[in-house]
This record gives structure tokens, sequence and C-alpha cells, in this order.
């Protein structure tokens, strides 16, 4: 952003202070998240920096906490790495599959009462998760699924599905229902013309939807710190547990591993938007 | 003019046709939505609607004294109860003693009033020496509190079978012995303190995020789009990060030995053996969560802000308004709907924050969210952990009516 050379002098004063401002702002932003990634190769046993990697001598940096986290001794993580997955998987399909249909659903004209189902579908993400969790809680120990994966995933769907709500039904309200119609008319039924024609078209939205929904479950805490068992522990649950007992730099190895997930998740995410606005026809 | 109708090539009148056909359309949608419907139904407005029910349930001791409470019945309160009240008294406790199950009943009756932990526990001890008659003399020469009419006043406040106590309670209200609404001793009013310490916390962190994120988004709606894009990272890649990643970074910084006190040192603010405190107060949930959901006031104000078209600001100045009178009378008003999504997201998400309390707020940062967890997993008053969980609901339900009237539900952005 230069300015022409006619600009009064306050004016750019002003310009300058401005982007002096956001760049704190964004420096804010991104910064703390960087702060672990060196920390996690520390040395020693402490999570600040030691004066051997201000100097960035080699030897103040080690891979030991990485070794601990796979091999350690009464090592959490395997498991919790295992539960986290299978737990996320199945509540990302589970939230995908019914998001997804309710989101067809909700985009048609026809359907009655649009905004109260709306508001319904999408108010577990706005209902804070502690008293989500509380609920839950009580309902699952009273149908005998706390402490079970299923439990898990069960409240794990109720909590993704809004996102795949709301990222289908966006995708879909670009989309333009003619050809359903000549899919229609040329004579395929309506469950091919969805599987030929609609979910080809929204996939973007759907798979994007899907992201969300894993990221949901794989970060969550709250109700799994409520539902779960010593078996059920998962990735969130053990960094709680460390966290509240001891920042360690194994905590840290682990931060920084999640970190590369999520950023790989959000250049995917990207990705699927750009191309999702590119078949939407919507140029920027 | 002919009046005769048209028909539909199966000879069906076309009107009735087309009404048929949008009444299958609207099956169809309804089917689509409903195993969604069914399935937050079951798993979750049911359940909710089962910890309203658990905050107001109130039907232990009724179950638990049957005969003593409707002995009372009758009773006027204004003085010691017949003989037939104690009678029944005797065959309740005796049925309990036989079952085992009164301790159940003396947390609930110490909780209305201190002292009948002991006089339930002596008198349950002697009942079985009781001989048959004259209950209520033997009742008394057992614990003299039974002859005590406050102790008698507190065992029928207990009778009704749903009560608002644990409502009260969450508001450092009690029922005195006359059944009046009065406030609990000063010491132990901390409810009120947090409930004020919640919606103040919310309430800055929303203007914080306000604050910080109205320039960055002006400036990424208005930047060439190469740079936007690399910009956007610096606020997806938080949005995307697990928020206890995003915690434990706060909880390195913030240490007494982190970065941020070494700066705070190293410029000479601080000794270095008198580092200030930033974590484990209310300083370091501020911090930690006016970063944790700044993203969230970034996503709906950029939005909003890609869509005011730069022309318009042209015009303002070329009709001779000064870049702040322009700013203020065009551009601001055409970013009021953003402004309101984002804070009330904002707002909604911070008033029921538990995990960034818990781990940097220490005690003095903690909020509502913290206590019903407290309740849920240590001290397992679940009633009282529902109760404080509805009243929590009822706020954050409605300002999501407010949200949904003002900014429409469907026009949450994400990403």
């Amino acid at each position: 952003m230069s300015l022409p050379n006619y600009t009064p002098l306050n004016y750019k004063i002003w310009h300058y202070t401005y982007l002096t401002i956001c760049g704190l702002v964004f420096f804010f932003l991104i910064a703390p998240l960087f702060v672990i990634l060196p920390l996690s190769f520390n040395a020693e046993q402490y999570i600040h920096f030691s004066a051997k990697m201000l100097a960035l001598d080699p030897e103040g940096f080690s891979l030991r906490w990485y070794k601990d986290m796979i091999w350690g001794t009464k090592n959490p993580w395997g498991l919790a790495t295992k539960n986290s997955l299978i737990i996320a998987f199945f509540a990302t399909i589970g939230s995908t599959v019914l998001g997804t249909v309710a989101a067809l659903g909700l985009s048609s004209r026809h359907m009655p009462y649009k905004a109260a189902f709306m508001a319904l579908l999408i108010s577990p993400m706005i209902v804070p998760l502690i008293i989500s969790g509380t609920a839950i809680f009580f309902f699952m120990a009273k149908v005998g699924l706390a402490a079970t994966h299923t439990g898990i995933v069960l409240a794990h769907i109720i909590l993704g599905t809004p996102f795949v709500v709301i990222t289908v039904t966006a995708t879909l309200s670009g989309f333009d229902h003619s050809v359903t119609r000549a899919a229609a008319s040329l004579g395929s039924n309506p469950v091919n013309t969805f599987m030929k024609v609609t979910l080809p078209l929204i996939t973007p939205g759907v798979i994007s939807g899907a992201l969300f929904a894993f990221v949901t479950s794989f970060d969550e805490v709250i109700v799994v710190l409520f539902l779960a068992g010593l078996e059920n522990t998962t990735i969130p649950i053990q960094m709680w547990v460390g966290l509240r007992e001891q920042l360690s730099p194994t905590i840290l190895a682990v931060a920084t591993c999640l970190i590369i997930m999520s950023t790989l998740i959000l250049v995917s995410a990207e990705l699927l938007r750009r191309r999702s606005e590119r078949i939407r026809g919507i140029n920027r | 003019m002919s009046n005769e109708q048209i028909l539909s090539s199966d000879g069906v009148p076309l009107e009735v046709s087309l009404k048929k056909a949008e009444r299958r359309n609207k099956i169809r949608a309804v089917l689509l939505v409903a195993p969604l419907f069914l399935f937050v139904l079951i798993i979750y407005v049911f359940p909710i609607g089962d910890m309203l029910f658990r905050s107001v349930d109130d039907r232990m001791i009724t179950k638990m004294l049957p005969k003593t409470f409707k002995a009372m019945e009758q009773w006027d309160g204004k003085e010691l109860p017949e003989e037939p009240v104690y009678g029944a008294l005797y065959e309740d406790l005796s049925y309990l003693k036989k079952t085992k199950t009164y301790g159940k009943i003396i947390a609930r009756l110490n909780y209305e009033k201190s002292g009948f932990s002991s006089l339930i526990k002596k008198t349950v001890r002697k009942i079985s020496k009781f001989e048959e008659g004259n209950y209520k003399e033997q009742f008394i020469k057992v614990h003299k509190r039974w002859g005590q009419l406050d102790y008698l006043i507190a065992l029928k406040n207990t009778a009704p079978k749903w009560s608002y106590a644990k409502y009260l309670k969450g508001l450092d209200l009690k029922f005195d012995q006359d059944r009046n609404i009065i406030q609990v001793p000063e010491d132990r009013r901390i409810h009120k303190i947090l409930w004020i310490r919640t919606l103040n916390v919310a309430f800055w962190v929303t203007v914080f995020c306000f604050c910080l994120a109205y320039p960055i988004s002006h400036l990424l709606a208005t930047l060439p789009m190469k740079y936007s894009n690399l910009l956007m990272i610096c606020v997806l890649l938080p949005f995307w990060t697990s928020l206890l990643v995003r915690t434990s970074s706060w909880m390195v910084l913030l240490q007494q030995q982190g970065p941020i006190n070494d700066l705070i040192v190293w410029i000479g603010f601080a000794a270095d053996d008198n580092r200030p405190e930033l974590m484990y107060n209310v300083i370091g949930t501020f911090v930690a969560m006016t970063q944790i959901l700044l993203p969230f006031m970034v996503l709906p104000l950029y939005s909003v802000m890609k869509t005011i078209s730069p022309s318009l600001m042209r015009a303002g100045k070329s009709l001779g308004g000064t870049p702040f009178t322009t700013f203020l009378k065009i551009y601001f008003p055409l970013t009021i709907p953003g402004i309101g999504a984002g804070c009330l997201l904002v707002f909604i998400l911070s008033i029921g924050y538990y995990i960034t309390p818990a781990l940097v707020g220490g005690a003095s940062g903690s909020l509502i969210s913290n206590i019903i967890a407290y309740h849920m997993k240590s001290s397992l008053d679940w009633a009282f952990a529902s109760a404080l969980g509805t009243m929590l609901l009822v706020g954050v339900l409605t300002i999501y009516w407010i949200y949904n009237k003002l900014v429409g539900i469907d026009n949450i952005k994400l990403g």
C-alpha cells in the first residue's frame, strides 16, 4: 500500500501508524504459536529459553522430548492418539452424513419453518460446551454409554454437525438447481441425480465441513473430560492433564505435532474453499 | 372467457397436480432434515431438558420420609406437632435404618439447617430401643432438638417435590426458616462475584477483540488479494489450531521465567527477583482469551468489509469529506452488521469459556464454567451444577435469539 506523493504529512503519519498497529495485531495472533516450536527442541528439562538456545549452540537443542513422546515409559500418547483418531474418524463420518443430508433439506425452498430448524440444529455450536458436556454426561450415564467410545462418538457427532450444516448450506446457496432439473428431465431418479450431479458439485463444501467436524472432535476436551474413563483417554485429555500438573517439554513436542497438523488442515481447507468458489462461479 | 380448467397430461387439473407435487417436495425436504433432527432431539435436546429437571428435582427426600410428610400436611408450624407426626417419623426412620439408606437424607437435611447431621445419626442409633406409643416424648428424650420448633419447620420445608433452592444458591440467596428469601452470609457470597466476573471478562474480551480486529479486517479487505491471502493465514492458523495448544503457548509466554517477563525485566519495568505475576490471575485470562477469540471477530468483520465498494469512500472524499468524516459517516455504518455478528459471537463464546480460564486463570481468574465443572467433577453436587448450567444457558440462548434476529443464523461464516 503505497501512498501518492501529494499525500499530506499528517495523513502519511496516520497511515504508517495504522500499518504498524495492524502489524502488531498480526504478530499478537501468530507469534504465540511459534514460541512452542523452538522450546520443544530444548535439550534441558525447562520450558524457557536456556542460554545455550539463545546462543544457537547446537548442544542446546535435541530431539529427546520427541523420543519421550513416542517411546517414553508409561507413555499415554500412543493410546491417546489411537483413541483420538478412532473417535474423530467415526464422529466425522456421522456428522458429515447427517449434516449433509439435513443441509439438502434445509436448502430446499419447500422446507417449512426453515429458520427455526436451522437455529435448533446449529445450537450445539453456540451453547457453551460445559453445558452440553453436563447434559450429555447425564444422558450417557443413564443409557449406560458413559466411558465408552460409542458415547463419545455420539456426543461428537452432535458437536460436529453444525459446522457441516453451515458449510454445506453455504455451498448449496450458490447451487444452480436447473442442473438437477435437467437430470430429472433426462430420466434420472432423485438418488441417482444426487450421486451423479449434486454431490460432485457440493463436494468441496462437504469436505470442508468434514474437516471442521474432524477438528472439533479431535480438539474437544470438555465433553470427553466428563464422559471418558481411563481407557477412552484422548490427546486433548492427556494435554489437559499434563498442563494442569506441570508444563513439560513433552507436551510442547505434542503441541508442535498438532500445529503441523493444523497447518496441513488449513492448507487443504483453503484449497477447497477456492475450488468451491471456482465451481460456484464466484470470481473475486 | 371459458371456465374450463387446464388439465395436465394425465387428466388431473393442473392446480391439483401442482399442489400434489409441492406437497411431495415439502415431505421430501422434511424427511431429509428428519434424521439429524431426531438425533439432535434425542441426544441433545432431551438431555438438556433432563438437566433442567435435575436442577429442580427434590423428590429424593420426599420419597424417603413419605409418612412423616403426609402426617405434617395438617400441621400449621406454630407449635410442636402432635403425636402422629412423631409416630410417622419413627416408622420412616426405622425403615431407613433397616435398609441402611439414611445417609442420603443427612446431607440434604443438614443443607437445610446445620445440626441435623448429629441429630439424625443419634436418633437412628437409638431408634431400635424405642417402645411403642408416646413417640414424641421418646424423640425429645433422645435429642432435645426434636423438641425445638425450628428443626421441625426445617424438616417440613423439605417436603415439596420440586425446589428452586439451587437457583437461589447460584445467586447467593437462600431460604430462611420462614421461607423468606435472604442473602447468605457475606463470606459465602462467591457466586455473585463469579457471575459478575464472567460478564466482565466476556464484555472486555469482546471490546479488546473488536479494537484489535477492526483495523486488521479493514486491511485484509482492502489489500490486493495476493497479500491479503498471505496475511489471512495469520488469522486462520490460530483458528484451526487446537485450543489446548494455544493455551499452552500462553502458559509458556506468561510464566514467571517466560519471554514476556524476560522482556519486562530487560526493559527495566521490574527487577529480576521481583517478576510480575502474569499468569494464574485475571490478566492471564484476558490476554489469552482475547488472542484465542480474535479470529471469531475478524472473520465476520472481514466478510462484511469485503462487500463494501471502495468507490463509496472515494465518492465521500470527492464531496469534500475528510478521511475521518468519510470513515465515520460512510464506512463505519456499513460495517455495523459485521460488528454485531462478531461481537455477539465472541461474547457468547467467552461467556461459557472453560479451558483457558481453568489453565491460566488461577483462582482469581476462574469463571462460572469452572465452578460448574467443579461441582460436576469434584463436589458431585450435580443438581447445583445443573442449576448453574441452566442459568448460563438461559443467558446464552437470549443472546443467541438476539443474534438470530439481528444477523440471521444462516449468515454465520466460517473460514
